[in-house]
């Protein structure tokens, strides 16, 4: 119990990213709060990369772990101008009324 | 021993705020939880001995994506509590999903593959002069990338959120310099003693001679 091992940093991880997908169920309309919901999943997938690198004594999870740092980092953007954007045509950003596109 | 104290520390604290992230009321709580709950990631990379991401996490995530985060939702004028009516009823659905999630996820570490594994033990040179050994050397075209992913997510980002208003006076830089004397000043003849004003009569017969 208190030797740390590799099932601690993946039980950690696996919780978090069950409560980005519990958040993303729950907050079916504010996609702020979906957006929010899927950096805590991207977290928990940065947690695990770490955790696995480090116990393998290996450098590349760590390495890919910033990448995924940087895509999440240029989704969060794109995805809140895409947002921003969107709630100065429509007024609002309930994801029941993205349908303008259905035919 | 101590390591394990502060591990559960940092766990505890951020799959507590990781909670609030998903269940509070008010966005903007959202986002301070989720902060906090970046600083407690952080916290466990120096744990593990990946103290470059744990930096980074706190200077990317804290420092540009939480803020912009906040930014938004205090830019939008949205009525949030209509945005929790469906609340109740995906909670169940919610619940099931994440409880199977996880579940599943632990019962895969239920091997004997993982459990054996101790942490190695830290080599002399810093995190941060190993990452950057491999990653300018071995990974440098996969940096380039990274770097024009940001790029083009900083571009797209700007041309999605500009726009061009009506009624707003804009500085043209280009309109200015383009101006001729011969397209926007001409000179008018006025016939001496007709002129209305003094000052009007005064600059006509400076203008004759």
């Amino acid at each position: 119990m208190l030797e740390l091992t590799l099932n601690h940093y993946l039980a950690v991880s696996a919780i978090l990213f069950a409560l980005g997908i519990f958040g993303i169920f729950l907050n079916r309309k504010n996609v702020i709060t979906i957006l929010m919901s899927i950096e805590l999943m991207l977290l928990a997938v940065n947690i695990n990369m770490v955790a696995f690198s480090a116990y393998s004594g290996n450098l590349e999870g760590q390495i890919f772990s910033l990448f995924i740092l940087t895509v999440a980092a240029a989704e969060a953007a794109i995805g809140l101008a895409i947002l921003v954007v969107f709630f100065r045509n429509r007024g609002s950003i309930a994801v029941e009324d993205v349908n303008i596109l259905k035919g | 021993m101590i390591e394990a104290l502060f591990f559960y520390l940092f766990a505890g604290v951020m799959l507590a705020s990781g909670f609030m992230v998903v269940v509070s009321r008010n966005p903007v709580y959202s986002v301070l939880f989720l902060i906090l709950a970046f600083f407690n990631a952080a916290g466990m990379f120096v744990l593990i001995g990946a103290e470059f991401l744990a930096m980074l996490l706190v200077v990317v995530y804290v420092g540009a994506v939480a803020v912009l985060f906040l930014f938004v939702v205090m830019m939008l004028d949205i009525n949030f509590a209509e945005m929790r009516a469906g609340f109740q009823k995906y909670l169940p659905l919610g619940l099931i999903v994440g409880g199977i999630l996880v579940f599943e996820l632990v019962a895969a570490m239920y091997g004997d593959a993982f459990s054996k594994a101790s942490l190695p033990v830290a080599s002399e040179i810093a995190n941060t002069t190993q990452l950057g050994g491999v990653l300018y050397t071995k990974y440098a075209f996969l940096f380039q990338i990274a770097g024009l992913i940001l790029l083009v997510a900083m571009i797209g980002a700007i041309s999605l959120t500009m726009r061009k208003r009506v009624g707003v006076r804009r500085q043209s830089i280009a309109a200015q310099n383009s101006r001729r004397r011969e397209d926007v000043m001409e000179i008018v003849k006025m016939p001496s003693g007709k002129a209305k004003a003094k000052d009007d009569a005064a600059a006509g017969s400076v203008d004759d001679k």
